[in-house]
């Protein structure tokens, strides 16, 4: 008999269950509040009591009230028909809700029960299957979109009976399987899965390798991300957290992006469902929100739903993964996700960690980082989760908890500065502060040394130490004043000018400027270590100053043209020139 | 408060009494239900087993242990119909400008959120005439952003002259802690303007208790949505100050032994600023709800707790700073940010508002470096001179509070200042536009 219980407590969404019989950490129970159902999920168990965080609000609830626990945790729906789809925290599809308002008790299923999707099976009568295993496929969008073996099936399988090719809803089965004692199993086209438990369904997780694309030159040329890598971007507000988020949404090389809006604003996730129908995607043609799916969980919707997003984001993620597919997973911000523990933390008036966050945070967040990664399928075949969430510091000081632990354990730091953003230096991540540990993987050198070139790695190096070399040099120059210094302080200085301008600066709202791919960047880098490299000759300060700013602008023309289209060579023909005549002279 | 209800059970017994709860042993008690104890309006916040705590709006000064305590059976509420137009009312709505009691449709406060998917990106540009703002930081319907002030600054000056030009159909003034100079100041401007039939506003004034005026934001964009949904209209919700409404947030808090965060605030001040700054919003049906606020800063800091999660929730913010050169009180165009603003400029204005823009800013940044320069003993250039001399005429025309001009005079402007102090090259902006706009060069 499912476990039911009354209401003994109520703090703000906090609510004090007393159950009468077994009840799990994590279960789902759902509260009687005359008539509607409101959803909450257990955070802690003592004795016979749950603490129960709701997902929505208790306004009017009773002491007293009815409660029947699911047997259930949180679970994620999966199955074709969540490309380009928008949901909310708890998967309920925001599109099919009623109304203006979103209303207390408000669910729906998350996929399309009605639509038919022309089935073709992969497996035959036979075949040994496990957790994962494709059975069949059917077209979503443009993914080959695979039929899977349930995650939640352990143990081996064989195929009794699959579906012949034909149009099937999701419900229809489409497959079953024996088990090694024979017990029978029917599969179809959707399954359920825990959104706290790591989907675990693949022979083994290996480092990444290969770059991940995303055409940005500050993270693809200094700070590589690697496919089924991790990486956060901290920064002060307005800074441009959101603004790069957005703009790896649209251009990172992925299959499927999945962008978590976690505790911020409706407005930019309007953005998103405003622009994605409109716009293409420079690699396939196709329209970016056809390989898109948004979760909303906007900083007015319920606070225990925002934790929860993460993790069905995290969830749909892992699932497309076990496909064979690169998957992009994007969370703005993680700090609202942390806030969320936090408030959750101090009502049940836990023993507070520092700045009041829970004592187990680092433990939360590794936890949730590590299940993104570069994994090996049981046929062979691989997928990636690569996962870049931003931290939105209090007072702007990366010297809090969730800074900290997020350092810990992701692997790129694309740390923006305020400095930069307020000098309009966009996209304004720190070159020198930033870093992307992949550069130092051997595998990663590697693929750099076959894809792009030998010496690519110590170009970039090299590039550095000019940006840090020009950070001293300005600093010199500061202290004693544009004429207390050697007019060679000055070259140094605007070398790293140029880099910074050239390389680092990139017009997010530029049609050509947004995207440089890889290649291109190759191409700039070498022609500006040609700049780099020259020993140049000047008579004064000024004079370094108005030359540099003249090569600047030509580099920037170039950087607006298309790829060695007539005008990008024409301005490489004046930079060139202007090389020749400073080296003579 | 003095409503009575018949029938209700009256507890006579308080089991605890804090600076701002009080506790009663009762059952079948809603959670947010609101409650009158000793005359004063009292609300739920907790619920355990029998005991009922509540958070006295007023205060809990001179509370006797045997006070009569009747609860309503209901959230705070407000009744919303036409009639609210105009009408002056405090902290739970009722009146306080002598006109008759509320009638219209009974509606709890603080209500649910609207479905994203239901929104439309916000489109309307929000002409003020003040070129700080509408030249460099435009505002959008739909938006929200705060004033970050100094407490001396003229900032309720500048929302009421914003209000009054913002030409919407409905301003709804939400004062928390409002000087009763300044409540004064905003009803005279309001009714001087001949505009009191399109105001609504919900004072908490200084002599007010501090607790009650959490209860106004949530009354204003109550009002807000009721003009903005169901009649379709543009509403403008000024709300000051947010500084006095966090603070009646941390003592509320702190007195329920809540482990504070930074500065003291409690840990939800994020989620609680915002479920308020979040309700503004453009309907796809053409109503709309834009937040203008004032956050007061200590001693200019915004990293506390107050200003920094406000900025982490707002559409930008706008800065006011005097200017010692010109002696006047301007919109800081280094400060300032309006994150909506790209989607109006160039679209709904002039298409070289972008560059003239940028320009300006930047001609304006070469100019404090120049003073920086200067006051470090080095010597000026040229350059630096003219940068100078733009910066005070560019200050004094453009960025003072007090200008009133449309936007295509703010860009003409802009042009003239261009002209008298440099040349087309050092100003840098398209080819294009140099020849059509740059004074005496003009085609037509
Ligand atoms: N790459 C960019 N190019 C041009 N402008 C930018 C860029 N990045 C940021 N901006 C400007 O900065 C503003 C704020 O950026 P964004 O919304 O990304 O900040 P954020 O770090 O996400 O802030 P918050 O923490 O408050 O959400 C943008 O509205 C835009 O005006
Ligand atoms: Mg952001």
């Amino acid at each position: 008999m499912p476990t039911t219980g009354i209401v003994k407590g109520i703090i703000s969404n906090l609510v004090i269950v007393e159950a009468d019989g077994p009840v799990a950490q994590n279960e789902i129970c759902m509260i009687d509040l005359s008539g509607t159902e409101l959803m909450a999920e257990v955070i802690k168990v003592q004795n016979n009591q749950a603490f129960a965080q709701v997902f929505e609000s208790t306004r009017g609830l009773k002491v007293g009230t009815g409660v029947h626990f699911t047997g259930n945790m949180l679970e994620a729906t999966l199955g074709p028909g969540i490309l380009s789809r928008n949901y909310d925290g708890l998967q309920n599809d925001l599109d099919r809700l009623d109304g203006v308002f979103l209303r207390k008790g408000d669910r729906n299923f998350p996929l399309d029960e009605k639509a038919e999707w022309s089935f073709k099976p992969l497996a035959g009568n036979g075949d040994e299957v496990v957790a994962g295993s494709w059975l069949g496929e059917v077209t979503e969008n443009w993914i080959p979109h695979k039929v899977m073996v349930p995650f939640k099936l352990s143990g081996n399988y064989t195929v009794k009976w699959i579906a012949p090719s034909g149009d099937y809803t999701i419900r229809e089965v489409i497959a079953v399987l024996t088990d090694t004692n024979g017990n029978e199993t029917e599969v179809t086209m959707y399954q359920k899965w825990p959104v706290k438990l790591p989907v675990r369904a693949y022979k083994n997780k290996t480092r990444p390798f290969r770059i991940m694309e995303t055409g940005i030159r500050v993270i693809d040329t200094l700070n590589p991300m690697a496919e089924g890598g991790t990486g956060f971007i901290p920064g002060p507000f307005g800074c441009g957290k959101t603004v790069l988020q957005h703009a790896l949404s649209r251009q990172a090389e992925a299959d499927m992006v999945i962008v978590a809006a976690c505790g911020e604003r409706a407005n930019e996730v309007v953005e998103i469902f405003t622009e994605f129908p409109e716009l293409i995607d420079a690699r396939t043609g196709r329209k970016l929100i056809e390989r898109t799916t948004i979760i909303a969980n906007t900083s007015n919707m319920p606070v225990a739903a925002r934790e929860a997003s993460v993790y069905t984001a995290m969830t749909i993620a892992e699932y497309y993964r076990s496909m064979g597919l690169k998957i992009l997973l994007l969370a703005d911000s993680t700090s609202r996700w942390a806030q969320a523990l936090r408030e959750m933390s101090n009502r049940m008036e836990e023993l507070p960690g520092p700045d009041a966050f829970p004592m187990d945070l680092p433990a939360i967040i590794s936890n949730y980082y590590s299940r993104a990664g570069f994994v090996e399928l049981s046929n062979g075949k691989t997928g990636s989760i690569t996962f870049i969430g931003t931290v939105s510091p209090a007072g702007g000081n990366l010297k809090e908890p969730v800074t900290e632990s997020t350092k810990k354990t992701a692997r790129c730091f694309y740390a923006l500065s305020q400095q930069r953003s307020d000098s309009k230096r966009y996209p304004a991540i720190d070159p020198i502060d930033s870093y992307s540990k992949y550069l130092e993987y051997e595998e990663v050198q590697n693929y750099i040394s076959e894809n792009i070139s030998n010496d690519w790695v110590d170009k970039v190096v090299k590039v550095r130490d000019v940006l840090i070399k020009g950070r001293e040099a300005q600093e010199q120059i500061n202290i004693l004043g544009d004429d207390g210094v050697p007019v060679e302080y000055h070259v140094r200085f605007w070398k790293s000018e140029v880099i910074d301008f050239i390389i680092l600066q990139q017009d997010a709202f530029d049609p050509v400027d947004r995207l440089t791919p890889l290649k291109r960047q190759e191409y700039m880098i070498n022609k500006l270590l040609e700049v780099i490299d020259s020993d140049m000759h000047f008579d004064s300060f000024e004079d370094v100053s108005s030359w540099f700013k003249k090569l600047i602008n030509l580099f920037k023309q170039m950087n607006y043209s298309d790829f060695k289209s007539k005008e990008f060579s024409s301005y490489e023909n004046e930079v060139d020139e202007m090389l020749i005549e400073i080296v003579k002279t | 408060m003095s409503e009575k209800i018949a029938f209700q059970k009256i507890y006579t017994r308080l089991t605890k009494i804090t600076k701002a709860t009080c506790s009663v042993k009762a059952s079948g008690i809603g959670y947010d239900e609101l409650a009158i104890v000793h005359g004063r309006l009292a609300q739920v916040v907790k619920i355990m087993g029998d005991e009922v705590i509540l958070q006295v709006f007023s205060g809990t000064e001179g509370l006797p242990n045997n006070a009569e305590l009747v609860f309503l059976g209901k959230a705070p509420s407000l009744r919303v119909d036409d009639d609210l137009a105009g009408r002056f009312l405090n902290a739970y709505g009722e009146p306080i400008d002598d006109g008759p009691a509320l009638r219209g449709k009974e509606i709890e406060i603080g209500g649910p959120s609207v479905n994203p998917v239901r929104r439309k990106q916000p489109s309307h540009l929000i002409a003020t005439g003040i070129a700080g703002i509408d030249l460099n930081n435009t505002l959008v319907t739909g938006q929200k952003i705060p004033f970050f002030a100094d407490p001396d600054q003229p900032y309720n000056q500048v929302m009421a002259t914003v209000a009054l030009r913002a030409k919407a159909d409905k301003i709804i003034l939400g004062g928390m802690g409002l000087s009763n100079d300044d409540y004064l100041y905003y009803r005279n401007v309001f009714e001087n303007a001949g505009a009191l039939e399109k105001i609504i506003a919900f004072i908490n004034t200084t002599e007010d208790p501090p607790v009650e005026r959490l209860l106004v934001p949530d009354m204003a964009l109550t009002a807000a949505e009721y003009f903005a949904v169901e009649k379709k209209q543009t509403v403008l919700v000024l709300l000051t100050d947010m500084t006095l409404f966090a603070d009646a947030l941390s003592i509320v808090s702190n007195r329920m032994d809540q482990i504070p965060s930074k500065d003291n605030m409690p840990g939800s001040l994020y989620s609680d600023l915002a479920k308020i700054y979040e309700k503004a919003v453009q309907f796809p049906e053409g109503g709309s709800i834009t937040i203008i606020a004032v956050t007061t800063l200590s001693g200019g800091d915004i990293t506390h707790a107050i200003p920094d999660n406000t900025g982490y929730i707002t559409e930008g913010q706008l800065f006011l700073r005097r200017d010692a050169e010109i002696g006047k009180v301007i919109v800081d165009p280094f400060r300032s940010l309006s994150r909506l603003k790209q989607l109006v400029i160039g679209k709904q204005t002039r298409e070289d508002h972008h560059q003239v823009m940028n320009s300006s800013i930047r001609l304006y940044a070469d100019a404090a470096n120049a003073k920086t320069k200067h006051e470090n003993g080095f010597d000026l250039s040229d350059y630096d001179k003219r940068a100078l001399s733009f910066a005070k005429d560019y200050s004094e025309k453009l960025l003072a509070i007090d200008i009133n001009i449309d936007i295509t005079t703010m860009l003409d402007t802009g042009w003239d200042l261009f002209a008298n102090y440099f040349s087309p090259a050092e100003i840098g902006i398209k080819e294009e536009f140099v020849n059509k706009y740059w004074p005496g060069r003009k085609e037509n």
